[in-house]
């Protein structure tokens, strides 16, 4: 067994591990961190296979940014977290009934066919002369130019739909109106007003209060 | 160089996994996206798997377009998840029933 082999061995192993502990963690809190060492371990995947650009893609978005997320959303929700628990056990034969079944198939599918011959591939999956990185940015603004300002919009529309979906105007609470803020003027706020000019008292009130 | 074999076991392996975690967590919808995390995760190493042994990058440009759409779809599917908190006061699965008529 290589090197290679062996980081491949343990990464899968800790991957499926953490996936197993993903859905059977009884706090969903436990959930989202195995599902991050999960991911954690796919990235080690993807770079093992030459894949750098998205393992790194992997950690950043969905590390940084989708599990993030994913943990704001749950601290945010007040769960009852023994209502959660309630169907995990009847529901446990049938789970393991067609997980079992999905391997089988898979497993079919995967010893049937044999090794096809290699077709297409442009040889370039990086090497000493230029990185992965640049050459899937070659071929991403090149050839998929097109797919790629979709995927741009795509993510736009995700956005305003978010925004828009939790975004709440509730009628009791005081806010600031920014633009009436920069449009006021002077008079609006300051008025003067005309008065005699008072001279300052000599004597203290300690003073009154003994006398 | 690893086979591709091991790495298409693998996402077989976390796949099902994915998929068991979706019918044993029938309560709590957040887990289920979870779960369907988990499962996109095994398709991304199945394709990177395959962009390796055919030596082409459309694979992982492909992968590229998978993250892009997962992140949408768990920022929406998150969106959706706390309006129905708000509405309800819960997030479980079997109070989701307002249009079963």
């Amino acid at each position: 067994m290589t090197v290679v082999e062996a980081i491949f061995y343990l990464l899968a192993t800790v991957l499926v591990a953490s996936a197993f502990m993903v859905i059977t963690a009884r706090n969903p809190v436990h959930s989202v961190l195995f599902l991050v060492l999960s991911f954690f371990n796919g990235a080690g995947l993807f770079i093992l296979a030459g894949a750098e650009f998205l393992g790194f893609t992997l950690i950043l978005v969905y590390v940084g940014a989708v599990m993030v997320l994913f943990l704001f959303v749950l601290m945010m929700l007040d769960i009852n977290l023994q209502r959660m628990r309630e169907g995990i056990l009847t529901y446990l034969p049938v789970g393991a009934v067609i997980s079992f079944i999905l391997v089988i198939e898979m497993a079919a599918a995967l010893s049937a066919g044999g090794g096809g011959p290699v077709v297409g591939g442009d040889s370039a999956l990086g090497g000493p002369e230029a990185g992965n990185t640049t050459l899937l940015g070659r071929v991403l603004y090149d050839q998929y130019l097109l797919p790629f300002e979709v995927a741009s919009l795509v993510l736009l529309v995700a956005l305003v739909a978010a925004i828009a979906l939790t975004l709440r105007h509730r009628p009791d609470t005081k806010k600031q109106v920014p633009g009436q803020q920069v449009r006021v003027r002077r008079d609006e706020r300051v008025r003067l007003v005309d008065m005699p000019s008072e001279t300052p008292q000599k004597t203290g009130g300690g003073e009154e209060g003994s006398a | 160089m690893i086979p591709l074999s091991n790495y298409l076991v693998l996402g077989a392996i976390l796949f099902s996994i994915g998929v068991m975690g979706i019918f044993l967590n029938r309560k709590n919808v957040i887990t289920i996206l979870m779960a369907i995390e988990l499962i996109l995760l095994a398709v991304n190493i199945n394709f990177v798997a395959f962009s390796q042994h055919l030596n082409s990058l459309a694979g992982q440009v492909f992968v590229f377009f998978i993250l892009t759409v997962a992140a949408a779809e768990a920022a929406v599917g998150l969106a959706i998840l706390v309006l129905f908190f708000r509405n309800r006061r819960s997030i479980d699965v079997d109070d989701i029933n307002s249009l079963n008529g």
